[in-house]
Parts: structure tokens; C-alpha cells; sequence
């Protein structure tokens, strides 16, 4: 082995720079570890960018009668149930303080008039919550938290005379092993993108913070980064998988022009105005509200335009229900043959307000709109439908330390590529704050593991010989498979048989195809050299985004009820029974995805007791509520 | 959906050469979704950054026709019908591979760019006005595209320039921060005439130009930025207020004046009065050289560099200053000159130098 591995010794490796990384990376240098950031793109280019809508935080500056117990009602409510509890609470007690520290990082938030964060209305928010810059929100955080990392590299700086001494950024790196000794990590193998030289970190605990999966599906608000590889690094190292069943679909993506189809159209236009109407000139979200939620939503256009202005004696518009409501809705609409030329429904602001307030209050949307489609939003309704957006499940994880569970010790996770915290579907907002309160946990633990340790767990040489091969692989494979070809293929199966709306004999199909696909992706090859070379990165991501796949249709298939982010139209309903249970996927010997039921956490008394029973007995069964 | 042809620089840091392609190319397309089906069908290992392809992350710069831009906000239909398009990577910054460039040097300007310096305030008890915090959002709105930096023909094609010079992204880093109502420190402006490389800045706006947020970088940043630099430093009624009273007496270090629902209202120089200065006047630490010492080696046919006003031996104007008829510095030009101006001796920078 003539293969030259560059060596580095660190306590805590952050894989993945989004917002979940940033910030446990930052929680890991505060608690004096050295701590690397690895980075699939350029420092600060995440996909966290791309939120728009805000950060929801229980600060209570927009309404006072907002709490965290108001926060956690939402977001189990929206999770259908099946959130774990305990990080539903623990992420609305400590959202406000997440974000009040982001300003003292130098985030700018709009404010209120005296001078507070200014909080805007959300789908399934009951108050004003979502602390925000205009629309874009995600690029402020992810900023923030870059210039904070920084700044704590000039302090270093100061102390050491390196920038680097204790906090690294490896830009342009990906991670394709995570490497064990025993059921513990013991360090991190990769590359860096630029020359394609291997790298080693060598670090007792390892924070996953990758993000999502949405890469395998054709319609998608993801960047390429998104190819499930801490869900598969996870899953390789002994960690399992809990609620793969459940992707989010944003309800308004871009649907014109094809380029740029999939791209989102951020939920705040809704919130501050704009309707959903058919092809018909039809506001048709009223045919669309569930029992469950009929005492909270308008039933009439007069009532839903009253709500703007006075919302404490008016109901909610129904566009402003959870996003897998609104994208079931325009689903139906368009099946029904009400949707425009291009399969989706007009959104429409420019008759809800006057020009000069859109392009104030949705900068981002006008500009892009303007720019991408030549499509003025002041003038005109924009064309929007569903796209695959966010993954709910993910690993599974200790609510109050983010440990990966499983088999594995020393791996953490948080943000997109943990499961459990937003149950069967996301609210819009808990994502950002999600990030903040389990990035911060997750480097916190991370830390708190490291000091615990007697030794450094050694790696063996052998492990990191294996993980080498299996990256060079593709790169020698002469006449191996197209990777581009192969990521369509799976595009398509995902997209067609494992999407919005499932059915059992497709989902049978998909895994069957899955299987094929898998045979195919075994043989890979990517043509060109190891430097920035955009065919073997694929290649190497195909594997991540393989076994990703087949998690999420067996456990499709498997949960025989339609809830939150999972719909089956052959099980239309929702069932108590299945709400008392997780589906767990993990790895067998053979490296087959395995899937194991386990039974969800009770929720202790005095959080059953903020909801009222007649409201609970929509979710649970008898037994549970007796 | 026809087939059109585009031209793509191919190679790495040793060189390497423009190659044809024939691509089709569908309605509503973008330039980016061409690279892609480049990559998909003939050139699967064609080097390319991309992230979000909605125009948010500053991934995909390139120069597209010659003119900086991204990739995934050029839309097709802006060239003719049978216009050939030309990609070529940025040019400021070493080529990786194919249109991949080395843009570290930001990342390390972003280093020396002394960073957010928080108020003695408990986190959760920040008070702001929205009008007061609109101006620094403006700048927050990069995306660090590098376009601005790639654009500017201060380090485009001078290379020796940028060891001193921060470039217009990290202006309008200072300036966010000057500008930040909260900000602890009050030397954002010195500290980018003096370590930034302000400076070199000639007011071309060429970034303002291309950016892609459309950020009035030149405008809103650059010039107020280069403004309060001569206001501090040249404006004699502040020279004379300085000279007459303790820098603690001269208005505006006065006590903080405190506004409507307990903000305090801002000073002067945009600053909220009574901050607590911070300890020592130093900023963070910084390895570059400033402008003028690398200014102090150049001779006659180099750009040429912003010149002092005539100050005495204590670093101050004569007195007279105040009573001349251009108060505030000479021309760099000589005063005794008539107008229009026969001789210019200023040369703009030599494209093909070095």
C-alpha cells in the first residue's frame, strides 16, 4: 500500500457544516476540546441557506401568551404524536436562548417596535413565532455562526499565533467511513474533494450533522449535498434509524420553469397573505381541512381575510395549515385535473397586497421569481406544487445527550440527520431552532465524552487499508456504470414509487428495483483522475444514498397508516395502535437493512396534561388514555 | 429543445485549453443545467461548484461570455438564439480544476476581519431599531459569491496586491459592522484604511455591478466607509474639537442619551452612545501588512495610492487648514491647477503588467 494518509488528532469531529455542525463545533471549542468542522462544500455554503421562513422560538416578543408549553403543543401536534416527548420539550424550553445567543454571535433579526426579535405567524404555529430576517433566515444563521467560529479562531489566534490550533475547517472534505475500534469511534476517513488525497482523524467522538436524503428523489428543494451520508455512516457503524417512513414534502415548491423546478417558495408567503387557487380561480383549501383541525381554521374567505389583521378573534386561513395537509391538497387538486399546464396551483400575493409591501416583506421570493422566471410576483400568482423538502426520520438518538443509540458509543447527531424530534411532520420554524438547541447539546455531550474517556480508542490500520479500497474502487473500474445514470434511475423509483402517495404493490416494486439498483451501483465507475472530479464524488455518494433509500421503502411499506409525512392510500387513516410505535432500521451482519418495531416513549403526566382529552383521544387509544 | 454550442475551459493549475461542445438546451433553462447535462453526457469528470442552484449559496461563480456571474441565475434566453456561450472559471483565483478555483484567499481575509465585539448586554436584552438594523442587513444579504472580489481590478490580474487588500466583500464586512447599532468596537473605519486596504479602492463599482443580491457595495458601503475615514480624520471642526476638548468632552462621548422604550439613541458616528469602549484599542490580530507600508515600496507607474494631507510632526493639520478655501486635504492633484486639467499624471492600473 503505497497510498500516502494525511493524519490528524482531534476530540471532536463535526461532520457537517450546516447549522447543526457550526453549532456544536462552537459548544465543543467553548468546552476546550480541539474540534474539526468537515465541510462537503465551501465553509459557510450549507444548505441551511436555503430556510427561509424563520426560526420558532417561544420568546413570546410578538404574543406574550406564547411559552414553551404552547411550543410544545404545536409541535406535537404537528408531529401527529409520534415526536419523541422529550426532545419536543426539551427544543421549546430552550429555543428563546438559542436565539438571543445568536445575537450576541451578531445575528441582526428584524424587531418589533420596541426594539425586540420580531416574530412572524407560521403554518401550525399558534402564535407569531418565528424570529426572522425578511426571508432569508437560514443564510443570517449560517453566517452568524461562520463569522462566530471565526471569531474563535481569532482568539486563538491571539493566544497561539495559529488560527487553527484549536478549531479547523476542512473545506471540501467528505467523510465515506467512520472508523471504529470495538463499539467505539475511533477516528473519521475521507477526502478532500480539490486533490482527492485521503484523509484520517484520528477523535474519540464524532458529531453527524449531514443533513437529509433528498438527493434520491427527482422533484427536490435539495442541494447535492443531500445524499443521506450520515444516516449511512450511522447505520454502517452499529447506529439505527428510527421514522425513515416519514419525509416531508413542501407543499409549494417552484414548478416552472423546469430548471428550477423543486426550488422552494418559502410558507411566510402564505402567512402573510397569499392564497392557494386552482385552475378554476378556486381557493380550494377550505374542501381541505381535517376534523382535527376544524375548531382552529376559518371556514370562510371573510373570516381567513379577517385573521391578518385581528387573529385573536378570527380563525386561521387554511393555507395556513401543516405543510403535508396543503401538499395532499394540491396533490388532489391536480389529479383532478384543476392544476395549470405544468401539474401545479397558482399562489398568489399580487392581489393580497400592494407591490411595495411584497418586495419588502419577501425580498428573497421577489428576486428570485424575478430572476429565475422572469415572473413578477407583485403582477402575477406563481406556479407551485410539492417537492421533497426535509426527512423526519433519521438516527435514533438520547433526547438529552444526542448519543446515536445502537451499538455504537462516542457518535452523536443532530439537526436533519436526527430522528425522533419532529415525529411524523415538521412545523415550518422548528427547524432552525432544532439545529441551535441539539447542535449545541450534541457538541456539549460530544465534549462531556471526550473528558470522560481514560484512553484514546486506538484504530487499526487494517479498517482504514478496507476504506481506502472502497473509495478507489470506482476510480479503477474500467466500463463500470454511468453514476449520473445510475442517481437517475433512483431518482425515478423514489420518486415515483416511494413519494407523496404510496401504495403497497408500488412499494414492493421499489424495493425490487432497489435491490437491481443496488447490484448496479456495486459496479460504478467513474472515468478521470482523483482530482475535483464530480463523477467519482457521486460514485462514492450512490452507497449513502442506496441504503438510505431502501429505509425508507421498507418502513413505507411496513407502517400500514397514513400520518404526517407518510400517507398510504391503501391505509387513507390514522391509527391509534400504530402511533405507539418507532420503526427501527439498523444493519445485519451481511450489511442488509434490517427493521425491528419498538414502542414509543410515554409522555409523562404533566405534559399529557397541556393537551385536552377530547384532543388526545383523536391520537391515542383507550388503554393509553385511561 | 435544441442544440447549442458552448465553449468550456478544461485543465488545472498547469494549464489547459477551451473545448466545444454541442449541448441541447430546453426552455427555462440556466447555464448551470447545461454544466449539468455536460457532466451527465460528455463530460462526466467537467469540475464545476453547486450547491442550491436558486442563487442563495455563491456556489456556482463563473464567468460566463467574460462577464462574472453565477451559473444558476443565467438564464439561457438572455443570449441569442445562436450566440455561443463561453465558460471560463474566475479569474482573481488559481484554477483547481476546469472551472473550480482556489478562493481561499477570502477565507483568510475573512480571518483578518476583526470579528462582531458584543455590548455588555445579556443576551436576550439586545434592543434595536428595524431602521437602524436595515443598513447592515443590506450588507448581510452576501452570499459570498466572490464575485465582487473576482471583478475587482485591484487584485484581478494583481496578484502582488493581494497581500494588502481585503477586497469588497470584507468592505462590507467593516462596513456591516460599523454600522451594526450594537457593535462594540469604533475603529471598523480606521481599521479598514489602515489593515483592509481601503485604499486601493478607486470607486470604479464594478462589484456593486456584478453582484448578484444586488448590494450597493460601492455606494452604501465603500464610499461612507471612505467618508467617515476623511470625516475623522481631515474634517477640521472635529480637528478643532479635538484640540479644544479632552476627547471625553467632544459631543458624542457624551452619556448615553436614552430613547423611546429604553434604546439608546445613536451617536455622531452612528455608534450608540455610552458602549464601553473596548479593552485596548487594538483589533483582532492581524498578519497583514497595512496599505501604507506596502505603498511606501511602489514607485512612480503604480497604481497610484490615496494621498495624506500635509500634517505636521504630531500626525495634525496646521491651523490654517481651516481657513483655506479647500479645507479638508489638497487635490491629489496640486491646488495651483486650472481646470479642465492639462497633464493628468494618474494611470489606471496596467492590465497586462507583470
Amino acid at each position: 500500500m503505497t497510498e500516502r494518509i494525511e493524519r490528524h488528532l482531534y476530540d471532536v469531529v463535526v461532520i457537517g457544516a450546516g447549522g447543526a455542525g457550526l453549532r456544536a463545533a462552537i459548544e465543543a471549542r467553548l468546552a476546550g476540546k480541539r474540534t474539526a468542522i468537515i465541510s462537503k462544500s465551501l465553509f459557510g455554503k450549507a444548505h441551511t441557506v436555503m430556510a427561509e421562513g424563520g426560526a420558532a422560538a417561544a420568546m413570546g416578543n410578538a404574543n406574550s401568551r406564547d411559552n414553551w408549553m404552547v411550543h410544545f403543543r404545536d409541535t406535537m401536534r404537528g408531529g401527529k404524536f409520534l415526536n419523541n416527548y422529550r426532545m419536543a420539550e426539551l427544543h421549546a424550553k430552550e429555543a428563546p436562548e438559542r436565539i438571543w445567543e445568536l445575537e450576541t454571535y451578531g445575528a441582526l433579526f428584524d424587531r418589533t417596535k420596541d426594539g425586540k426579535i420580531s416574530q412572524r405567524n407560521f403554518g401550525g404555529h399558534e402564535y407569531p413565532r418565528l424570529a426572522h430576517v425578511g426571508d432569508r433566515t437560514g443564510l443570517e444563521m449560517i453566517r452568524t455562526l461562520q463569522q462566530k467560529i471565526v471569531s474563535l479562531q481569532q482568539e486563538d489566534h491571539a493566544e497561539t499565533g495559529d488560527y487553527e490550533s484549536r478549531i479547523r475547517v476542512f473545506a471540501e472534505t467528505t467523510i465515506t467511513e467512520l472508523v471504529l475500534s470495538g463499539d467505539r469511534i475511533a477516528g473519521a476517513f475521507g477526502y478532500y474533494r480539490e486533490s482527492g488525497q485521503f484523509l484520517l482523524l484520528e477523535a474519540p467522538a464524532v458529531v453527524l450533522a449531514t443533513g437529509g436524503v433528498g438527493r434520491s428523489y427527482k422533484v427536490t428543494s435539495n442541494s447535492w449535498e443531500y445524499t443521506g451520508d450520515g444516516h449511512a455512516l450511522a447505520l454502517r457503524a452499529g447506529a439505527t434509524l428510527i421514522n425513515m417512513e416519514f419525509l416531508q414534502f413542501h407543499p409549494t415548491g417552484m414548478v416552472w420553469p423546469p430548471s428550477v423546478k423543486g426550488i422552494l417558495v418559502t410558507e411566510s408567503v402564505r402567512g402573510d397573505g397569499g392564497v392557494l387557487r386552482n385552475s378554476d380561480g378556486k381557493r380550494f383549501m377550505f374542501e381541505y381541512v381535517p376534523d382535527v383541525f376544524r375548531k382552529q381554521y376559518a371556514d370562510t374567505e371573510e373570516e381567513a381575510d379577517r385573521w391578518y389583521s385581528d387573529p385573536d378573534n378570527n380563525r386561521r386561513p387554511p393555507e395556513l395549515l401543516p405543510r403535508d395537509e396543503v401538499a395532499r391538497a394540491i396533490n388532489s387538486e391536480v389529479k383532478a385535473g384543476r392544476g395549470t399546464k405544468s401539474g401545479g396551483v397558482f399562489l398568489d400575493v399580487s392581489t393580497r397586497m400592494p407591490a411595495e409591501q411584497i418586495v419588502r416583506r419577501l425580498p428573497s421570493m421577489h428576486h428570485q421569481f424575478k430572476e429565475l422566471a422572469d415572473v413578477d410576483i407583485t403582477k402575477e400568482p406563481m406556479e407551485v406544487g410539492p417537492t421533497c423538502h426535509y426527512v423526519m426520520g433519521g438516527v435514533e438518538v438520547d433526547p438529552d445527550t444526542t448519543a446515536a443509540l445502537g451499538t455504537v458509543r462516542g457518535l452523536f447527531a443532530a439537526g436533519e440527520v436526527s430522528g425522533g424530534m419532529h415525529g411524523s411532520n415538521r412545523l415550518g420554524g422548528n427547524s432552525l431552532s432544532d439545529l441551535l438547541v441539539f447542535g449545541k447539546r450534541a457538541g456539549e455531550h460530544a465534549a462531556a465524552y471526550v473528558s470522560a474517556l481514560d484512553h484514546r480508542p486506538k484504530l487499526r490500520p487494517a479498517d482504514v487499508e478496507a476504506a481506502t479500497d472502497t473509495a478507489l474502487a470506482p476510480l479503477s473500474r474500467e466500463g463500470g456504470e454511468n453514476p449520473y445514470t445510475l442517481q437517475q434511475d433512483l431518482q425515478a423509483v423514489m420518486g415515483d414509487l416511494v413519494g407523496i402517495i404510496r401504495r403497497e404493490g408500488e412499494l414492493t416494486d421499489a424495493l425490487k428495483r432497489l435491490q437491481e439498483l443496488k447490484q448496479r451501483v456495486a459496479k460504478v465507475g467513474a472515468p478521470g483522475g482523483r482530482r475535483y472530479n464530480p463523477a467519482w464524488h457521486l460514485a462514492l455518494d450512490l452507497r449513502n444514498m442506496m441504503i438510505v433509500s431502501e429505509c425508507t421503502a421498507r418502513a413505507a411499506l411496513e407502517r400500514e397508516e397514513s400520518r404526517g409525512g407518510h400517507t398510504r392510500e391503501d391505509f387513507p387513516a390514522m391509527s391509534a395502535e400504530w402511533r405507539q410505535v418507532n420503526l427501527v432500521c439498523s444493519l445485519d451482519e451481511a450489511g442488509d437493512v434490517r427493521l425491528d418495531r419498538k414502542a414509543l416513549p410515554t409522555m409523562p403526566p404533566e405534559l399529557l396534561e397541556l393537551f385536552d382529552r377530547g384532543e388526545l383521544s383523536k391520537y391515542m387509544t383507550d388503554e393509553e388514555l385511561a | 429543445m435544441t442544440d447549442r454550442h458552448f465553449r468550456v475551459w478544461r485543465g488545472d493549475e498547469s494549464g489547459g485549453e477551451i473545448r466545444d461542445y454541442d449541448v441541447e438546451v430546453n426552455d427555462g433553462e440556466v447555464v448551470l443545467d447545461i454544466i449539468h447535462r455536460l457532466q451527465a453526457t460528455q463530460a462526466p469528470d467537467l469540475a464545476c461548484r453547486w450547491n442550491c442552484k436558486a442563487g442563495k449559496c455563491g456556489s456556482c461563480s463563473m464567468e460566463i461570455n467574460g462577464k462574472p456571474r453565477l451559473g444558476c441565475m443565467t438564464r439561457m434566453s438572455t443570449f441569442g438564439d445562436d450566440e455561443t456561450v463561453t465558460i471560463t472559471p474566475l479569474r482573481t483565483f488559481p484554477v483547481i480544476r476546469d472551472l473550480v478555483t482556489d478562493v481561499s484567499f477570502n477565507y483568510v481575509k475573512a480571518r483578518e476581519t476583526p470579528a462582531f465585539a458584543p455590548p455588555s448586554l445579556a443576551p436576550g436584552d439586545y434592543r434595536m431599531q428595524q431602521v437602524d438594523v436595515e443598513r447592515s442587513q443590506e450588507f448581510r444579504k452576501c452570499i459570498e459569491c466572490f464575485l465582487c472580489q473576482n471583478t475587482c481590478h485591484v487584485v484581478r490580474d494583481h496578484e502582488e496586491n493581494k497581500a494588502a487588500f481585503s477586497g469588497p466583500r470584507y468592505f462590507i464586512r467593516a462596513a456591516e459592522l460599523d454600522m451594526h447599532p450594537l457593535d462594540a468596537r469604533s475603529d471598523r473605519k480606521e481599521y479598514a484604511q489602515a489593515s483592509q486596504g481601503l485604499g486601493y479602492c478607486n470607486i470604479t463599482k464594478c462589484c456593486t455591478e456584478v453582484c448578484p443580491e444586488h448590494i450597493k457595495i460601492t455606494d452604501n458601503a465603500i464610499i461612507p466607509l471612505k467618508e467617515r475615514v476623511v470625516d475623522k480624520r481631515y474634517d477640521p471642526l472635529v480637528w478643532l474639537g479635538r484640540k479644544i476638548l479632552r476627547r471625553d468632552q467632544v459631543p458624542g462621548a457624551a452619556p448615553a442619551p436614552v430613547g423611546e422604550g429604553g434604546i439608546p439613541s445613536r451617536g455622531v458616528d452612528g455608534k450608540p452612545l455610552g458602549t464601553p469602549a473596548p479593552a485596548g484599542s487594538s483589533m483582532a490580530p492581524s498578519s497583514t501588512a497595512g496599505v501604507t507600508d506596502v505603498a511606501s515600496g511602489l514607485g512612480d507607474g503604480h497604481v497610484r495610492l490615496p494621498e495624506a494631507p500635509p500634517v505636521g510632526a504630531d500626525g495634525r493639520m496646521d491651523v490654517a487648514e481651516l481657513l483655506a478655501t479647500n479645507a479638508g486635504g489638497p487635490s491629489p492633484f496640486g491646488d495651483d491647477q486650472q481646470f479642465p486639467l492639462a497633464q493628468v499624471t494618474y494611470r489606471p492600473p496596467e492590465p497586462d503588467k507583470d
